[in-house]
């Protein structure tokens, strides 16, 4: 019946004998075992992490921005560089579950469910910080253009950072559709071979009452089609325009036209370094070592390191640009970015981004998953500050020397970022135990292409001459 | 709500499926649904369904946006309350092109998952007649409607002559009712 035929070149996206009924066991598991001890100490540790976010913020809220270490020169500090931050990692997932769908890259399939999980997750992390930086945050639905008594009274449609409120939301909805929209038919395969009442209820309510009809199957498909067809350009669109914030502006070091595809590029990489760091504890807590497999890792190790020169290259471009531009402005940016008091954020994000990711140009590095761990935080710390060096190092020197100044933050800035550690990581461990981590319609829909014993299963034809398959083909469907 | 007499197939391999699939609509047998654990590519193709118009409706639904958008920023920024920023037109168009891509991505996502649930019929609290526990794991589940031509051993008998790995024969309910899953099929008594 499968037409395709897929190389032997290419490994097995799933390893091990498997059959239907044993990658529904496999994924569906976690579910239903208690979680172990590592599970409630990490759970743990991110609620407190939470609650002390939570109390940084309200901190916040009740004395005002003036306890942030945030002044008139910078004006932006940690909680943009946050927010930044935590959009770009989100960029992965989408990438994962809409480009690559698109691209027809079959080793998605295991990644995608818990990359879009982080996703959504680093979504709501990142729209903290906007929302808290507006200061008086009980007026922030003023952002909202709503008829009011005030005119009325509308946002400014031409303003980057309205831009940005339409375009965070917007990728959070459609994320948050696309994500569980695959997780229908796999909540309906929880709920049917549910033993206690609770999980039976519970699951029945989160599968929409699915039951895999052949009709319903097909809307399905073209569903997923289009909404990751309208998840490419919106992913894309969105780290485009958290640039636009930055490159609208008439500020040395910001005002420049690489900026977008640059911010994209730079999203993608902290993003599948995040994939990582999440997916090689998972894997091996949770057992899936023969769905998310040494090539998946790989495969996601030649994003990084593609996507880290790419960024590399922006880098050079920008030093280029300043220099080629003869704008005395845009080199002193630069001068003071790279030999100013905050050298060592600048070198820090050298390091991180550029140089130690062409490491991965070795396979054999590429293949190694306590070296690809610890890469995934390098980049992650690299990316998070190009974001600090981007926001920071732009500001703290402007036209006036009389008004040049140095930026540290406060506790309640670092308790907020934490605090969004906190929310992030207890939305994942809640995610891990209750949702199937893994897509598991769509690994029974490749294993007949991709998995090891089926693979196994075509050595025979791919060892036959080519001719005489050709015939024995013609021969079988004369019948 | 109508209660109708199923014979059940089952079958555990998609290649067995799809000759089954294709004698059942020869024989001229009433057949209700298929149920996969997964989207089986070409099913829908011999079972004779049209494809889809889902994806026609999310363009309409993504114009809709595209002309909200645009309609709205034009209206307030030419007519409601016309300003100058940086003296560009009132209806600066490259200034508006982010919103307006957004809310068709927006409409059309947002459109296209509800149009998808009310085509399925698909809702929290939605409760349908499950033939097998297993056809969201590892089964694939013909059911065929019996009716007064027929009789229940002649389908049966040809169902299993059709490779089914289990048959059965079951009533129940075609249309969804409200329902809590972990309760047995309470429509019978309603």
């Amino acid at each position: 019946m499968h037409l395709k035929y897929e190389s032997f070149v290419r490994e097995p996206l799933v390893d091990g004998e498997k059959t239907y009924h044993q990658v529904t066991e496999d994924i569906v598991r976690p579910i239903e075992q208690k979680p172990g001890r590592m599970w409630y100490v990490g759970f743990f540790f991110s609620v407190a992490l939470l609650l002390f976010g939570v109390f940084s913020v309200v901190w916040e809220v009740y004395w005002g921005i003036g306890v942030w270490g945030i002044n008139r020169t910078v004006g932006w500090g940690w909680d943009i560089t946050n927010f930044v931050w935590w959009v770009g990692i989100g960029h992965a997932g989408t990438l994962i579950s809409a480009i690559l769908l698109l691209f027809r890259q079959g080793w998605r399939t295991g990644v995608n469910r818990a990359a879009e999980a982080m996703t959504i997750f680093a979504v709501m992390c990142a729209g903290q910080f906007p929302i808290f930086h507006m200061g008086r945050v009980w007026d922030g639905f003023f952002v909202l253009p709503y008829p009011n008594t005030r005119g009325p009274l509308w946002p400014n449609f031409n303003s980057a950072l309205l831009w940005d409120v339409f375009a965070i939301s917007t990728y959070f909805t459609v994320s948050l559709l696309f994500w569980y929209s695959g997780l229908i038919p796999d909540f309906a395969t929880v709920r049917d071979r549910a033993k206690t009442k609770f999980r039976k209820m519970m699951y029945g309510v989160a599968s929409f009452g699915w039951t895999g009809s052949a009709k319903n199957w097909q809307r399905h498909e073209a569903l997923s089609l289009v909404l990751a067809g309208l998840s490419t350009p919106l992913v894309l669109s969105v780290h485009t325009i958290v640039s636009f914030d930055f490159a609208t502006s008439v500020i040395p070091g910001w005002h420049t036209t690489i900026f977008p595809p640059y911010f994209v590029a730079g999203a993608i990489f902290s993003g599948f370094a995040m994939v990582q760091t999440l997916l090689i504890v998972c894997r091996r807590i949770m057992g899936l070592e023969d769905y998310i497999t040494v090539g998946h890792i790989e495969a996601m190790n030649k994003v990084i390191v593609l996507t880290g020169s790419i960024v590399g290259v922006a880098y050079l471009t920008e030093l280029f640009m300043a220099w080629y531009s003869q704008v005395i402005y845009e080199q002193a940016a630069f001068h003071w970015r790279i030999m100013g008091p905050y050298w060592w954020s600048y070198w820090a994000m050298m390091t991180c981004n550029v140089v130690s990711p062409q490491l991965f140009w070795f396979k054999k590095l590429r293949r190694n998953i306590p070296f690809t761990f610890i890469m995934s935080i390098v980049v992650n710390i690299g990316m998070w500050f190009e974001r600090f060096v981007i926001i920071v190092t732009s500001l703290y020197r402007d036209y006036l020397p009389a008004s040049w100044t140095y930026y540290s933050p406060t506790w309640p800035e670092v308790g907020f970022y934490l605090g969004t550690f906190g929310l992030f990581f207890t939305c994942f461990f809640l995610f891990a135990k209750y949702f199937p981590v893994i897509a598991i319609a769509e690994i029974k829909f490749v294993l007949k292409t991709s998995g090891e014993s089926y693979k196994k299963k075509m050595a025979v034809i791919d060892d036959k001459d080519t001719g005489e398959f050709a015939r024995e083909q013609a021969e079988a469907h004369h019948h | 709500m109508a209660i109708k007499k199923f014979a059940v197939a089952c079958f555990d391999d998609e290649e067995v499926l799809f000759p089954a699939v294709k004698k059942v609509r020869n024989s001229g047998y009433k057949l209700h649904d298929v149920y996969t654990p997964f989207p089986v590519h070409g099913l829908d193709q011999a079972l004779g369904h049209k494809e889809t118009d889902l994806h026609v409706a999310g363009f309409i639904y993504g114009l809709t946006g595209t002309a909200t958008a645009l309609g709205f920023m034009g209206w307030i920024f030419s007519y409601d309350w016309p300003m100058v920023f940086g003296g560009k037109p009132h209806f600066s168009l490259p200034a508006f092109i982010p919103i307006v891509f957004e809310l068709t991505v927006l409409f059309a996502a947002v459109g296209m998952v509800l149009t998808f649930c009310y085509l399925n019929q698909i809702m929290p609290g939605v409760k349908k007649h499950l033939f097998h526990p297993r056809q969201t794991d590892d089964l694939f589940v013909m059911a065929i409607e019996l009716n007064e031509h027929v009789t229940e051993m002649e389908v049966i008998d040809f169902l299993k002559s059709t490779g089914a790995v289990e048959t059965n024969v079951q009533v129940a309910e075609t249309e969804w009712w409200y329902g809590r899953w972990d309760r047995e099929e309470e429509y019978q008594k309603a």
